[in-house]
């Protein structure tokens, strides 16, 4: 079993913190788990891109087509990473965009939203998602992270138990903030199974 | 604390050398911060910090001044019998050097690792040397990890190989390798708090008459270290049938593992983890079994060159397929070159989805926006900014292009000091306070003694910022959290003997101004302190104010965004707007904005 996702969005929406809970969890479960980050550069308003590789795997960055999903936190990192995904893979993308600062200095162009969409849908399936205001849902624009974790959970893409997820993220933040990202999960699920599964 | 914890773990290979060290007793550990080597010592760090409230802490830390100072402090803690880890970035390396290539001479008692992180493909360096060719270069053994796991145990190994050869190990990592996380078993903690004892007498001051002596104790050395590699359970061969040989070391060889199982490749894979000295004999039975032999390796052709000395039968390697001498290499190169290799129908895409760049920008409420900023709108347009490592370089970006010439750690004050000279030009040179600690500092002296004429803005965020945050020596803190004593800025920049010195704040646009014309009239060297505290950690700690563009008094001149480029602005359709998730009430917009548009709203 070879199961790959890339994990993609901008420096500050907690992309290498999702890409975490989901390789610590898949050891939970008792997968061998891979996964690649940038640090550095990456922090200040750059695009960040993790992938996370279950299973019989080595490489800690994918090829080419190959990766299962692409769960990003904005559009336009959806289709950046586009090449990454399988012709039968999901792309999982957030709609609100973030505007890079150098498109507003009149450097570079951010597509219509419904051209990003069409090049993705033309790719592959496309699953979109307003996880902003599902985090706004959960008590924090900032679990917005764990709503796509929770959406990437009811998506099946990958092997791993709920529960894996959720002793996860009690690991990860500090008590007082558990509950919400545990809401924020679930809400997350909640409308991935509202939107196909219903 | 997870870095403390039992059973398996999902590390990062940075955090599986500490995890290494830590299992291995060590006794110092020394560091100057540099993606991609930061989170070894910081995870050092965070333990150190973690295990003073509980009582003593088992080893010495430390962030030094640079690299060198890193070394030399490891090198003599060494020398005195204790365990010691190094770490840097490749760049940092060279800074080391100096006294890398000596240190091989002298030896030591304790085992000594020294960290390389390369950074293939420069994702957040100024070049991508590659530093196994030191491990030639100062004839000290080398180990190569592929993975989290071999990360951690070849750092348990190469203490126990330093200390049977007396000589400092290197291990070398790539950014794929020290970034990459995966499962971890974790062994047993032993740690001891020891010191150790000078052996006088021994040859160890390197006048000519004694280095002459060392040098062919040292070849002696690395003889010892070949059979080390000959017997070492990192190099070995996996076989899956059939003539062709495929040669690979560090995170290629996860790429060649896999190609070779989805393209059910019939092949022999030597994978070589102590890279230097090689392993000869065993790769020459290895190559007597192949008809032929690809190497699979990124950067320099480090290994493939010592196997065409060595074997009878054709060698592929650089310049073949996709194998290229520069940037790091993926499974799509790895896959193509292999099926090109193996005569394997494969085929790649190369067209690249056209999106626009998202480059990383100075932070909102960053006071180096304020000091460029402010720098713009006095100096001449023709002035030439020698820049330096760190956040500030992202200068560069428009609107600031305030970074115009950059080489290494320190580089601004050297190259202002010839730009002065060669020019006509005014000259205006930024270097971060980490960063003239670390090596702006004899180039100033250098600056005051021949009074060149320069401007030198120093922007003191009080941190090492684009690394995480390591504390420097400005800070009143160090490493291990112990207190410290604080370099004050401004007394050394006049201790040098700087005679036009002036303390702004930046976020204070009118004032900076003037500070920087004053500097620029002054003739001779003048240098300005740009103090303000890095935001990320100013956010942190207080309460912030909110501001937000008045509608009716913005007349749309969009100095805030063409000019100021403050990324909490944005284009809501045609009004300008602040995005008060960005906005971290710096205070520094209302100042830019000619209307007095901008207000506090909380």
């Amino acid at each position: 079993m070879k199961k790959s996702i890339v994990v993609a969005g901008v420096g500050g929406q907690g992309v290498i913190t999702a890409a975490n809970i989901i390789a610590k969890a898949a050891l939970k479960d008792g997968y061998n788990v891979v996964m690649s980050e940038l640090h550095g550069m990456a922090q200040r308003g750059g695009n960040v891109e993790c992938n996370v590789r279950i299973g019989n795997v080595y490489s800690p960055i994918v090829a080419s087509y190959s990766a299962d999903a692409i769960i990003s936190f904005e559009p336009l990192e959806a289709l950046r990473n586009l090449k990454k995904v399988k012709k039968e893979g999901i792309v999982l993308t957030d709609i609100n965009p973030i505007i890079p600062p150098l498109i507003s200095l009149g450097i570079g162009k951010y597509p219509p939203l419904n051209e990003i969409f069409d090049s993705i849908a033309k790719h592959c399936k496309l699953v979109k998602i307003n996880a902003d205001d599902l985090a706004r849902k959960a008590g924090n624009i900032l679990t917005k992270n764990i709503v796509m974790i929770g959406c990437l959970h009811a998506l099946k893409i990958l092997p791993i138990k709920k529960e894996s997820y959720i002793e996860t993220i009690k690991e990860t933040f500090p008590e007082k903030y558990v509950e919400m990202n545990i809401r924020a999960f679930e809400i997350g699920e909640e409308e991935i199974s509202t939107l196909f599964f219903k | 604390m997870e870095l403390l914890g039992k059973g398996k773990k999902v590390l990062l290979g940075n955090e599986a050398i500490a995890r290494g060290a830590l299992e291995a007793d060590v006794d110092v550990v020394t560091t100057y911060p540099g993606t991609p080597s930061s989170e070894i010592a910081d995870s050092i760090s965070r333990v150190a910090i973690y295990l003073k409230k509980n009582g003593e802490v088992p080893f010495y830390f430390q962030y030094s001044t640079n690299e060198k100072v890193a070394l030399e402090f490891a090198a003599a803690s060494a020398y005195c019998g204790l365990r010691a880890l190094t770490c840097m970035k490749h760049v940092g390396l060279n800074v080391a050097s100096d006294a890398l290539m000596t240190y091989a001479y002298v030896g030591c008692k304790g085992g000594h690792v020294i960290v390389t992180a390369d950074d293939p493909s420069c994702h957040s360096s100024q070049n991508e040397q590659d530093n196994r060719l030191y491990a030639k270069f100062s004839s000290l053994p080398m180990l190569e990890p592929s993975s989290p796991q071999e990360a951690k145990d070849m750092t348990i190994e190469a203490f126990e190989i330093s200390e049977r050869l007396e000589i400092p190990i290197i291990l070398r990592t790539t950014t794929r390798v020290s970034h990459a996380r995966g499962v971890v078993e974790l062994n047993e903690l032993n740690m001891k708090k020891k010191k150790g004892k000078f052996d006088k007498g021994k040859l160890a001051v390197t006048v000519p008459e004694v280095a002459r002596k060392l040098h062919p104790i040292l070849l002696e050395k690395l003889d010892k270290a070949e059979k080390i590699s000959e017997e070492s359970k990192f190099n070995f061969v996996e076989d899956f049938g059939g003539k062709y040989g495929i040669i690979t070391s560090g995170v290629s060889y996860n790429y060649v593992k896999e190609a070779v199982e989805d393209l059910n490749l019939k092949c022999k894979i030597f994978k070589i983890g102590m890279s230097y000295p090689l392993p000869i004999k065993k790769l020459k039975k290895f190559l007597d079994e192949c008809e032929k032999v690809i190497v699979i390796e990124e950067l320099e052709p480090f290994i493939e060159e010592q196997i065409r000395n060595i074997a009878d039968i054709e060698v592929y390697g650089k310049g073949f397929a996709k194998l290229k001498r520069y940037y790091e290499y993926d499974m799509d190169i790895v896959y193509y070159s292999l099926a090109k290799f193996f005569g394997v129908d494969y085929e790649i895409d190369d067209k690249e989805i056209e999106v626009a760049p998202r480059p990383p920008v100075l932070c909102p409420g960053c006071p180096h926006r304020a000091t460029y900023y402010a720098v713009k709108q006095v100096a001449p347009k023709d002035t030439i900014y020698p820049t330096d490592i760190g956040c500030y370089t992202l200068g560069l970006l428009p609107p600031y292009e305030t970074a115009d010439f950059l080489l290494c750690m320190g580089s601004s004050i050297g190259t202002a000091c010839g730009f002065s000279y060669a020019t006509n030009q005014k000259v205006i040179s930024f270097i971060g306070d980490s960063t003239f600690y670390h090596a702006g500092l004899p180039a100033l002296v250098n600056a005051v003694h021949h009074d060149h004429n320069f401007v030198l803005i120093i922007l003191d965020n009080s941190t090492t910022a684009m690394t995480g945050h390591q504390p420097h020596p400005g800070n009143a803190v160090d490493g291990m959290g112990n207190e410290a004593i604080a370099m004050d800025m401004e007394k050394v920049v006049k201790g040098i003997g700087v005679k036009h010195v002036e303390v702004i704040d930046p976020r204070k646009i009118n004032e900076a101004k003037e500070a920087i014309k004053r500097a620029l009239e002054y003739k001779g060297l003048s240098v300005i302190i740009s103090k303000a505290p890095c935001i990320l950690l100013e956010r942190k700690k207080k309460e912030r104010k909110i501001y937000e563009v008045n509608q009716e008094k913005c007349k749309k001149c969009k100095i805030c965004i063409t000019k100021f480029a403050c990324p909490a602005f944005y284009f809501d359709n045609d009004a300008i707007k602040i995005n008060p998730a960005l906005c971290t009430g710096c205070g520094v917009c209302p100042q830019v904005c000619p209307f007095d548009a901008i207000e506090v709203v909380k």
